[in-house]
């Protein structure tokens, strides 16, 4: 990363890992308990989690300096979901199938706690570019809890990834099921979502023993 | 010092300011796109029709619809008739019109009447108006294709069914708002929608009975077409019920049209 400096590539990187927004600050748990039974859902959801972390934190930043602060949540609140209903409009209108697919996760955006929470913790004391790659390390930080929690859930509760077959036809009884093998519908309820980042959680801090509070 | 920022009279003019350029962008925008929106839902609807009357581009597994610059042609070429029966609120048809005499009446297209709409018309006590679209399916046979609509589990739940004269279905077609991924979004995936092909809506004594959609109904690969069953998604009852629903109520309304075309 020759085009930034140490600070500024560590604003991509830590959200990655060492400060990732789910596992270490624990924000956009509910998200990424409603959307991770399949993979494309998460991948998709990511997307455009990208796109509005980045833009609204570089927007947030811009107008930092005369936003009220008394009204500040209200402010950010607003810009979240004119950003939001920009892109889902202009989805509809130009790229109607895949606003489809989206549908159900335009909405949830808004409610992103992740998303509030960096304008709230950065972009009001940053200027735009850093503001840009926090709202894109910490994009990116989502998207691979996400990720990881998609595939598994989806791999062991259907037994698909992206909707494609893996481990053979449970109702035929091909592949890993005609040797007695069963997909675990559990693994598709919202509960199992929270056990998944749990032993991701474990497994971080398990590593990198710093990561443990007292 | 207090910042200028802090002020009362600062906060307000921000906060009406912010209001006046938000408001305006998006009422600007979506005045912009309302047009081209509004085609896209006009093109799915004939997507949607073509598509259970089997003209689609489905490979193994997904369900695709014939691409939206090549369905109003297809849809005038495979869609014979749109017909409106008005029924009364006994259930009764009190009219069947063409698609030109609709048309001549209201110069709007029947594809595009809002069951929605209609539904709560029939609540009121008002008669109401049935789509049902006359096609052939690709073996040969006519086929009628009626709109369907009702809730799932966080909102509003849809589809299309093709059926013969002898209300056996020919082709379906579900979509929904907001089903959860993964579990009710799964409405709309082939192996679910393709097992109502061949399901019989009637009992065989002929009364109308819909389709239920059940758990553990001893039937998964849904051999027997005659026991008015198919097999649920597991983790999806509220969505699956709503789908029985909405059949049941929805389909129900079409019967005495069938009665009346066997008996003559």
């Amino acid at each position: 990363m020759g085009i930034l400096s140490k600070k500024d590539a560590a604003l991509l990187k830590d959200p990655f890992a060492d400060n990732n927004p789910i596992t270490i600050q624990v924000l956009g748990i509910c998200s990424a308990l409603a959307i991770t039974a399949e993979l494309e859902a998460s991948i998709v959801m990511s997307i455009s989690v990208l796109f509005v972390m980045g833009v609204g934190n570089v927007v947030i930043s811009l107008i930092r300096n005369i936003i009220p602060s008394k009204i500040r949540i209200i402010v950010q609140l607003v810009v979240v979901a004119t950003l939001v209903i920009i892109v889902d409009q202009v989805l509809k209108a130009y790229a109607y199938e895949l606003s489809k697919t989206l549908g159900a996760f335009i909405g949830l955006i808004i409610t992103n706690c992740i998303i509030m929470g960096r304008f709230e913790a950065f972009a009001l004391g940053n200027g735009p570019w850093r503001s840009f790659l926090d709202g894109i390390g910490n994009a990116v930080g989502y998207a691979v809890i996400l990720i990881i929690v998609g595939f598994f859930r989806e791999l062991l509760g259907s037994g698909t990834l992206l909707g494609f077959p893996v481990l053979g036809d449970p109702i035929a009884k091909t592949g890993l099921y005609a040797i007695g093998y069963e997909n675990n519908g559990f693994m598709l309820l919202s509960p199992m979502a929270l056990i998944v980042v749990g032993i991701i959680i474990w497994i971080q801090r398990s590593r990198n023993k710093a990561l443990i509070e007292d | 010092m207090e910042k200028r920022t802090d002020k009362n009279s600062y906060t307000v003019i921000f906060a009406v300011g912010m209001v006046l350029v938000v408001g305006a962008l998006l009422a600007f925008l979506a005045s912009y796109l309302k047009p081209t929106i509004t085609e896209n839902r006009r093109l799915e609807k004939q997507q949607n029709i073509l598509y259970v009357l089997g003209v689609n581009e489905n490979d193994e597994s997904s369900a695709v619809f014939v691409s939206a610059d090549k369905a109003p042609e297809a849809f005038s070429e495979n869609v014979k008739e749109q017909l409106v029966l008005t029924i009364d609120s006994n259930g009764k048809i009190t009219k069947t019109q063409t698609r030109d005499d609709y048309f001549k009446e209201t110069n709007k297209e029947p594809y595009l009447i809002d069951v929605k709409k209609e539904q709560d018309k029939a609540k009121n006590g008002e008669s109401r108006k049935l789509p049902l679209f006359v096609g052939e399916n690709k073996e040969g046979k006519t086929v009628y294709v009626a709109p369907i609509y009702g809730k799932g589990l966080w909102d509003a739940i849809w589809g299309y069914v093709a059926i013969d004269e002898d209300m056996i279905v020919r082709g379906t077609y579900f979509d929904h708002k907001g089903e959860t991924a993964g579990l009710g979004a799964n409405i709309k995936q082939r192996y679910f929608m393709d097992d109502f092909y061949g399901e019989h809506l009637l009992t065989k004594a002929g009364v109308f009975k819909g389709i239920t959609v059940a758990k553990g109904n001893a039937d998964p690969l849904n051999k027997d077409k005659t026991d008015n069953e198919v097999d649920a998604i597991a983790g999806a009852t509220i969505t699956g019920d709503g789908v029985s629903a909405m059949i049941k109520k929805d389909l129900r309304l079409y019967k005495p049209y069938f009665d009346n075309l066997k008996n003559n």
